[in-house]
């Protein structure tokens, strides 16, 4: 990868790294949690760089995108090199916390930030990141937090989903210290002063660069573009992110962060209209900038209101020249607010697309249905079915063969994910495989008038029998 | 490169074919595991290799690589791989002006009307050497995401004459074969993507179409395989063979099954 190269050993480390990634290999089906920093599978030649970590798949060094949460679902982290687009929810609410939780992160782990934006000044945003949780506050406020939530049973173990039981936990319970890798922050205090005094950060407020003139024609990139990557040009090369200086040795990373490109502050009208002349202009933007990334330490994070892009084949395109595409959802205003499925929960969140670098395959998460809430301090991401596993508990028990009739489900009418779903956990067979629910043959009527159960699995999975309660319908 | 895939591609690197021209296609996945696969098989069959890698760095195709057992670090001292790194010479192309052309030489135009420099640089890298030392089998033309240029501002003409270009050099007069990779937008209306996939479809003579499977995400069989021959220049007396398989990405290998005969179902 692009580490490698910046670190001037060429291919003797790629191979290195490649031949300690094969020796630690395993398959791909093991899930793996994220490890604490510093294992050996890092490469020898690469210094360890305070906030980064080498990925367990394919030695890529990777950093935290601010949420644990989130880089679990990333396969660990953001991957040096390259760019996380946020696709931002209609009314711009969440996707500004997860931009400065990324920013947070950069000052908690002490690396150097870039923040651009046309809206808001960066030296304001940086005001408002939010503050870090220390390990004994932490622990705190969890407990606080796990009071006052309604589902005793949590802990409890599943009696028809036990399958799922199997599943890890979305979040990491538990805080880490400022060395290690992913923090969890208080999303209702500001960050303390001193730390964004002691931080190293530049940033790039679009009004105020754009009234200096261009040196250079503009090829096809709008202004604004043209300007920010002539920045990042600069910082890249003047503090030596890249390894070109001869005088910077370099042992850090760049955090680019740049907000709400592509809207027209940026002085980009493809979310104005459908046929924009300049309809490269942002395409060739992400193009060039991935190339500046990829053959530097940094990492990226672009937050763009792809809901107002009018022409669908940009945003196919835009997608394709990011590594990771993650979008938000929002409940606001939408009919899913009142859907008591999501219930608790803020908005749902896609994880759209995972890089593969450096392999053939990537660490996809198996879970689709991600949600996610903002609690009056932290921001967590579960997954939508927990919920839903806690109502259906109860109406569903195991040993009946059920027929799913494929309408007024919670996702939405004939929603075969609702039916696969509700089919997987009650056939009891293989997690997340689609099978057929056996239909058991109706049972002659014997002795007095009580249903008992059809054929199909008749025991549960503790070797006991049990009656469906509500079974409706006796027939004569 | 993968054992499977060749089985039911019926080549072996001793065998391969000259003066074909692949199509490799996605819609709703990611088939770049074609593009390392070919570029691993032809560097086996002691090809002379010049591939245009648009979209990632050199290193993440050298790793993967070496997964499949080639060197392309060695094959590129050999002198048998020609390699052009898009993002990392892009930024240098975009910001200073070189003496002589560059091949990516159309990110520097406000409207660039051709890709002559690039085919410029295909044709000097791929003409054959006249010492007549090390002579590489037959030369192949490998370019990663060419829809990519549609993104750079390249018209979808411009992009078709460029591949007219190099099949009339690569495949006709030098004899080799050319893989070029296009994403499949599928319902995204891009029209520009759409002209560039049906006019390469109508000129390739092997379409390798990779799509997601129909009912979503799927742990044990990660998409489909199309694989449609083709004989664009005799009239289609016989009809076009097309044969569909499932497959699954692993960490070194890729495992191919009829429909619905995965291991992990049956």
């Amino acid at each position: 990868m692009a580490v490698a190269a910046t670190c001037g050993t060429g291919a003797g480390s790629s191979a290195c790294m490649a031949s300690a990634a094969s020796k630690s290999n395993v398959t791909s089906f093991q899930r793996r949690g994220p490890r604490a920093s510093g294992t050996d599978s890092g490469g020898p030649r690469l210094v360890s760089i305070a906030g980064t970590r080498p990925s367990v798949r394919n030695g890529q060094l990777l950093v935290s995108s601010g949420l644990p949460a989130l880089d679990q679902l990333l396969g660990g982290g953001l991957a040096v090199g390259t760019v996380l687009l946020i696709e931002e929810d209609k009314y711009n609410i969440y996707s500004p916390l997860l931009f400065k939780y990324f920013l947070a992160e950069g000052i908690i782990s002490g690396h150097t930030l870039l923040v651009a934006s046309a809206k808001e000044d960066p030296a304001d945003i940086l005001q408002e990141l939010p503050a870090p949780l220390l390990d004994d506050n932490y622990k705190k406020e969890l407990d606080e937090d796990v009071y006052n939530h309604k589902t005793p049973e949590s802990n409890a173990k599943m009696k028809i989903a036990w399958r799922y039981q199997l599943l890890p936990k979305m979040e990491q319970i538990g805080p880490v210290s400022s060395s290690r890798f992913g923090h969890y922050y208080d999303a209702s205090k500001r960050i303390p002063q001193e730390l964004i005094e002691t931080s190293k950060w530049h940033g790039f407020f679009l009004p105020k660069k754009i009234s200096s003139p261009l040196k250079v024609e503009p090829r096809s990139l709008t202004h604004g573009y043209l300007k920010l990557l002539q920045f990042i040009q600069n910082i890249i090369y003047e503090e030596g992110f890249d390894g070109s200086n001869p005088q910077k040795k370099q042992k850090n990373i760049l955090r680019i962060g740049i907000q709400n490109l592509g809207s027209p502050l940026w002085g980009d009208n493809i979310c104005c209209t459908e046929n924009c002349d300049n309809s490269h202009s942002l395409t060739k933007f992400l193009y060039l900038l991935r190339g500046l990334l990829r053959t530097s330490l940094s990492a990226c994070i672009i937050t763009m209101p792809t809901h107002l892009i009018q022409n669908k084949a940009v945003i196919a395109r835009v997608t394709n020249l990011s590594d990771t595409v993650v979008g938000l959802e929002s409940f606001i205003g939408s009919e899913k607010e009142t859907n008591p499925l999501y219930k608790d929960y803020h908005g749902l969140i896609h994880i759209r697309q995972i890089p593969r670098l450096n392999n053939l395959i990537c660490d996809e998460s198996d879970v689709k249905d991600l949600a996610f809430k903002l609690k009056k301090k932290l921001f967590t991401i579960e997954w939508v079915q927990d919920n839903y596993l806690r109502q259906e508990r109860n109406i569903y028990p195991p040993g009946f063969s059920y027929l799913l009739k494929q309408k007024d489900s919670a996702w939405g009418e004939g929603s075969l994910q609702h039916s696969t779903f509700l089919m997987s956990f009650l056939a009891k067979a293989t997690a997340f495989a689609s099978r057929l629910v056996r239909h058991g043959e109706p049972l002659k009527q014997t002795g007095s008038g009580r249903i008992r159960q059809a054929a199909g699995p008749r025991l549960r999975h503790d070797g006991r029998r049990q009656e469906a309660p509500g079974f409706l319908g006796i027939p004569p | 490169m993968f054992p499977e895939l060749n089985n039911l591609l019926n080549i072996t690197p001793d065998r391969a074919e000259q003066g074909k021209l692949t199509l490799l296609c996605d819609a709703k996945t990611d088939g770049s595991f074609l593009v390392h696969h070919f570029l691993s098989f032809y560097l086996k069959a002691n090809c002379k290799v010049c591939f245009v890698a648009l979209i990632q760095s050199f290193s993440h195709y050298n790793i993967v690589g070496q997964k499949l057992g080639v060197s392309l670090t060695l094959a590129r001292e050999r002198g048998q791989l020609v390699f052009l790194e898009g993002l990392k010479s892009s930024a240098d192309v975009f910001f200073q002006a070189h003496g002589e052309p560059h091949p990516l030489q159309f990110l520097r135009e406000a409207s660039p009307g051709n890709l002559q420099p690039l085919f410029e640089f295909v044709r000097e890298a791929l003409k054959p050497v006249d010492n007549g030392e090390a002579a590489w089998r037959c030369p192949v033309l490998l370019v990663d995401d060419l829809g990519l240029l549609l993104s750079l501002g390249v018209g979808a003409v411009a992009v078709l004459d460029f591949v007219h270009y190099c099949r009339a050099t690569v495949c006709w007069e030098l004899k080799g074969n050319m893989v070029v990779l296009v994403h499949d937008s599928g319902d995204a209306e891009d029209e520009e993507n759409d002209i560039l996939l049906h006019g390469l479809s109508h000129q390739s003579h092997l379409i390798l179409r990779t799509e997601g499977l129909a009912t979503g995400f799927c742990r044990d069989v990660h998409g489909q395989l199309r694989i449609l021959w083709r004989r664009p220049s005799q009239p289609t007396a016989q009809r076009d063979r097309s044969l569909t398989y499932q497959y699954k990405i692993q960490d070194k290998n890729v495992s191919f099954f009829a429909k619905g005969m995965s291991p992990a179902v049956l």
